[in-house]
């Protein structure tokens, strides 16, 4: 189990990749976000941004799934208070494949509770192309040592 | 010039209201399967034992659900604040979003109210065409505890 004393300042992670299929796309925007260009490549709203691409909160989503799967799930992760910048810089298409790194810029111990960690991630991803798509920033709490065996 | 002429009438403070939803353990388990899957997301008895103290949605989840009552509510929304009954006026993708905050777990069984208000509106100076509309949205559960905020943008086109 990773604590928080495996998330010093400077430590880079890689995420690994994922593949966005048309299907993955449409479906998570029926459910999250109708709009004709996550929805439908043939529709006028696509045709202006060069076909279908996905919801900026489905490329959230992707980036939680390849966090859990590259280190949060073997981590002692207690969630996240919030981010401080989320930036769309680049639409995500179907048959992209996302990889990218989260970067530790700096962690503190919480006031409140000593056995708790703020680690203060970067994200960044990148498709095929090297294109950045993506970048986030944002906090995750993470328990001390100590604060797994107590 | 639709899109002008709702611009015209957009005053910074006008609040959308944008429903609520109730987060059942089924749906909050699905999306933490598929994009989430820590185990306060997806096990209530391993939940409980965590900081959160029981079964929670996935913070994306929770501002996900956020997307879809804007989709829903936003259109007739920004008609009954500004009055304007020309054409729908057409928004584009959103550049991003800053201070994201999930300041309290969104639990299973809990009703999440959600809202946006204009912060500020210009002309994209390096897009010709389009404004920027700066908007602050969030949710509260049913006990007024606020669960989600952020500050979010959105493209306007004008002519």
């Amino acid at each position: 189990m990773l604590t928080y004393e495996d998330f010093p300042a400077g430590k880079s992670i890689d995420l690994g990749h994922y593949t966005v299929s048309a299907q993955d796309i449409i479906e998570f925007a029926e459910e999250f976000d109708p709009q004709d260009f996550h929805l439908d490549a043939n529709s006028k709203q696509a045709a202006g941004v060069g076909g279908l691409i996905a919801s900026g909160w489905h490329t959230c989503s992707i980036l939680m799934r390849m966090m859990c799967d590259s280190f949060l799930l073997e981590t002692a992760s207690q969630g996240s208070p919030g981010l401080d910048e989320i930036r769309w810089l680049h639409p995500v298409r179907p048959g992209d494949v996302l990889m990218g790194t989260s970067e530790v810029l700096n962690s503190r111990l919480s006031r409140s509770k000593p056995t708790l960690g703020l680690v203060h991630l970067t994200h960044t991803l990148k498709n095929q192309d090297d294109t950045v798509v993506m970048t986030v920033s944002g906090i995750n709490m993470i328990s001390t040592r100590d604060g797994v065996v107590s | 010039m639709s899109g002008m002429a709702f611009y015209e009438r957009l005053q910074t403070d006008m609040r959308l209201e944008l429903g609520s939803h109730t987060f059942h353990e089924d749906e909050v388990i699905r999306f933490a399967r598929k994009f989430d899957p820590q185990p306060f997301h997806l096990d209530a008895e391993r939940a409980r034992n965590s900081l959160f103290g029981g079964l929670c949605a996935s913070g994306w989840h929770t501002a996900s659900v956020w997307m879809k009552h804007n989709m829903v509510h936003a259109p007739k929304e920004w008609r009954r604040v500004t009055g304007y009954e020309g054409e729908e006026p057409e928004l584009g993708p959103s550049p991003g979003i800053r201070n994201l905050r999930w300041p309290a777990p969104v639990f299973v069984g809990d009703t999440i109210t959600f809202s946006s208000t204009l912060t500020g509106k210009r002309i994209n100076q390096r897009r010709a065409g389009w404004a920027l509309l700066t908007v602050y949205s969030c949710g509260h559960n049913q006990d007024g505890t606020q669960v989600l905020a952020m500050d979010g943008a959105v493209t306007l086109r004008l002519d």
